[in-house]
């Protein structure tokens, strides 16, 4: 896979890359097993929570309510972070916001970065631009790294190679870090990693960031990690560049006692995760008494890329609510078969199936909102209470008017069945009339089981969808109302 | 021309943002939003003071932490026998850290004892050449097995607690609090200062979701409780 890959605009629809993932069964035990061991921890420390339903509603009120006065908020925040020393950048879309980066690097004199796990920076593919003007970057992030090293893409939000399994990880590591000895125990791994990145973290000069939440009142930007590599990007650089969809304010910095509360329960099913860093600015004192405390440079790049798109639909909006915790793709029935790379975007799963469409104002990735059951599985996780399932059917809407609009729509075979649809629901005799024909008809097709009862192996045509994994059963001789009809008259 | 697309960029975003939510937002409005969110989350505990230390302990243990309990008098004591246990020595300290947390019977670097080192400014080469740091905590969280650091004396900058592979953080009963909340209203008015929640060592969930110890933060972690 190259790593410039998932692009919603270039990849095949969802039920084509799905039936390939599916024949991967190494990738769907790894995610299957994955996906369980998280959704267990998760159950676990969020059943400890007596009050977790009011902190999903405050959650979803915080970012409703931010929603509706980002302009307010995003001001605020620009305000205090440069009071504070950083400097902020606005940026369009994506190719924007990779041009500033790139500027932002070469004026730091660094042809080289360290890289903190961004979904944002993966969303604008930051990597292959900044390779691009002679940048090399490293990322630090244990996942993202397995990832760069085997020039793969990433399949989940908070753990983007959960498509791994240990052996795999093993084998780009002994073939990328030249360690032939190298075991398979995680611990194994962990080290090698921590051997690797070291001497990048102690001499590389610039770090690249995304970020979980910046904070309005006060300018400051939270940053929620694991490892550790997080707080070496964050600290010991002399130029911090941290990019944010705009969606990423909050309006208070009491908020994150909501906030933190809700994201490391859903997304890794612990309590707390091992570090959360809060910084505001730069640091006011001098570099050359050797006791500032962080990056001497900050810079914020506020994205847009499509961002208003979504808070102009007034039913789409939730979608900015999202707080990347990953929890809708571990309980998604579709994604825990499929994976995420059959997604053909970075954000995959239930939230990935109303996002990546909305990113891409519904002129790609038309097929993700149907990747859905709808089964409500994602709601019921979602720690912000966004209501995947109604926005999924929203888009889907979306998607049929689009395609129908015009004279376009005149010609189109399955608005033209739908409209014919309605037409025989509206009138009872027609439905009827529908039924008598629809018995006459099968019957060519209708094969008898041991059993006498009919099934029907293929359809022609559109329908043909439906039977191409499974047969379906004959029409029943009699329908309820028939039955009804006769019962009535028969007296008993 | 450059300026000119910067303050472009930065009109049309907030152009396109007021046309999504239509229309300029006021500050007062904003204002009464906020205090009108639903909050019936507990904001506060409820177990007794000595349930609470309880829980912080079984919190951080559970996490892989060590925790000692000890009385103001004994840290000095406790932090010798802490130190000899794990087998370091250099530490590293902030600026500002509490004399009498420092051992007592103090013996040279010569002699076997541990070497302490005042952070003045050590650079990030000079601090991964230390074996550990020691610090106090603004406050610990019981419920989450978390303590929190902030840039100021006794704590110092986030670099030293980051870099050294060890870290040993003295917390005292009085900074304990049991919720989420009740630490974000205590850390409300210094919300400016570089600050760290730090919970357990450093892990990761990355291979298998099996949780690992130790990846690039310190990798071993000690609490000693003053109670």
């Amino acid at each position: 896979m190259s790593r410039g890959g998932l692009d919603p605009k270039t990849a095949p629809t969802f039920p084509m890359a799905a039936k390939a993932m599916l024949g991967d069964a190494q990738l769907r035990k790894n995610v299957r097993h994955a996906t369980d061991v998280i959704q267990g921890k998760r159950a676990r420390v969020v059943g400890e929570m007596p009050d977790w339903q009011e902190l999903r509603e405050a959650g979803k009120q915080i970012r409703r309510h931010t929603m509706e006065y980002l302009d307010f908020y995003l001001e605020e925040f620009e305000a205090n972070c440069t009071r504070a020393g950083g400097v902020v950048h606005w940026a369009r879309d994506a190719e924007e916001a990779r041009r500033i980066v790139v500027e932002l690097v070469k004026a730091s004199g660094s042809d080289e970065v360290i890289k903190i796990k961004s979904m944002t920076t993966e969303e604008i593919q930051l990597n292959p631009a900044l390779e691009a003007a002679g940048i090399h970057p490293y990322e630090t992030d244990l996942a993202e790294l397995i990832i760069q090293l085997g020039e793969d893409r990433p399949s989940h939000i908070v753990v983007p190679a959960l498509h791994k399994n240990r052996q795999e990880i093993r084998e780009i590591f002994q073939r990328e870090m030249n360690l032939p000895e190298l075991g398979d125990r995680p611990q194994d791994l962990a080290d090698a990693a921590r051997m690797f990145l070291r001497e990048k973290f102690l001499r590389v000069k610039t770090a690249v960031s995304g970020a979980n939440f910046l904070i309005a009142e006060t300018g400051g930007v939270c940053v929620v990690e694991s490892e550790g590599n997080g707080r070496m990007c964050l600290t010991l650089p002399e130029t911090l560049i941290t990019i944010a969809g705009i969606d990423k304010v909050l309006p208070r910095f009491q908020d994150l006692e909501v906030m933190l509360q809700l994201l490391p329960r859903s997304a890794t099913g612990e309590r707390m995760n091992p570090y959360n860093s809060i910084w505001t600015g730069v640091d006011a004192a001098s570099a050359d008494d050797g006791l500032r405390d962080g990056p001497g440079v900050f810079h914020v790049v506020l994205m847009d890329n499509a961002r208003t798109e979504i808070l102009a639909d007034e039913e789409g909006r939730q979608t900015l609510n999202c707080i990347r915790c990953g929890a809708c793709q571990n309980a998604c029935p579709v994604y825990r078969q499929t994976g995420g790379h059959a997604y053909g975007s970075v954000y995959a799963g239930p939230i990935g199936a109303i996002l990546t469409p909305q990113l891409q104002e519904m002129h790609h990735a038309q097929s993700l909102p149907y990747a859905s059951s709808l089964c409500g599985a994602c709601y019921e996780v979602c720690p912000v209470k966004i209501n995947i399932p109604e926005v999924l059917i929203h888009l889907r809407n979306k998607v049929v008017k689009q395609n129908t609009a015009g004279v376009a729509g005149l010609f189109d075979v399955e608005a033209g069945a739908m409209k014919a649809m309605a037409m025989i629901f509206r009138s009872e005799r027609r439905f009827r009339a529908t039924q008598r024909l629809g018995r006459m008809a099968e019957r060519p097709l209708v094969r008898k089981d041991e059993r006498g009862q009919g099934w029907i192996g293929w359809l022609p045509g559109l329908l043909g969808g439906w039977t191409q994994a499974r047969d379906l059963e004959e029409m029943p001789k009699e329908t309820f109302r028939d039955w009804w009809e006769r019962r009535g008259r028969d007296g008993n | 021309m450059e300026t000119d697309m910067v303050t472009n960029s930065r009109a049309e975003v907030l152009r396109r943002v007021r046309a999504a939510t239509g229309g300029t937002s006021d500050g007062a409005a904003a204002w009464i939003g906020w205090n009108g969110i639903a909050r019936e989350y507990r904001r506060k505990g409820t177990r007794e003071r000595k349930k609470v230390l309880a829980l912080l302990e079984d919190r951080l243990r559970d996490y892989d932490g060590r925790v000692v309990r000890v009385t103001s008098e004994g840290v000095g004591q406790s932090v010798a026998e802490i130190l000899a246990e794990r087998g370091v020595r250099r530490m590293v300290v902030p600026v500002g850290l509490p004399v009498g947390w420092l051992p007592v019977s103090w013996m040279p670097p010569s002699a076997g004892g541990v070497e302490f080192v005042v952070d003045e400014g050590l650079s990030s080469h000079e601090l991964d050449g230390v074996d550990g740091v020691m610090t106090g905590a603004t406050l610990a969280i019981a419920e989450t097995g978390t303590f929190v650091l902030q840039s100021v004396a006794g704590q110092g900058r986030r670099a030293t607690t980051l870099v050294p592979d060890y870290h040993l953080c003295v917390v005292k009963a009085e900074d304990v609090v049991e919720t989420v909340p009740e630490a974000m209203e205590r850390l409300q008015e210094m919300a400016g200062l570089a600050t760290t929640f730090v919970s357990g060592p450093s892990a990761t969930a990355d291979i298998e979701m099996t949780r690992i110890k130790g990846v690039h933060g310190p990798r071993f972690l000690d609490v000693i409780l003053i109670v």
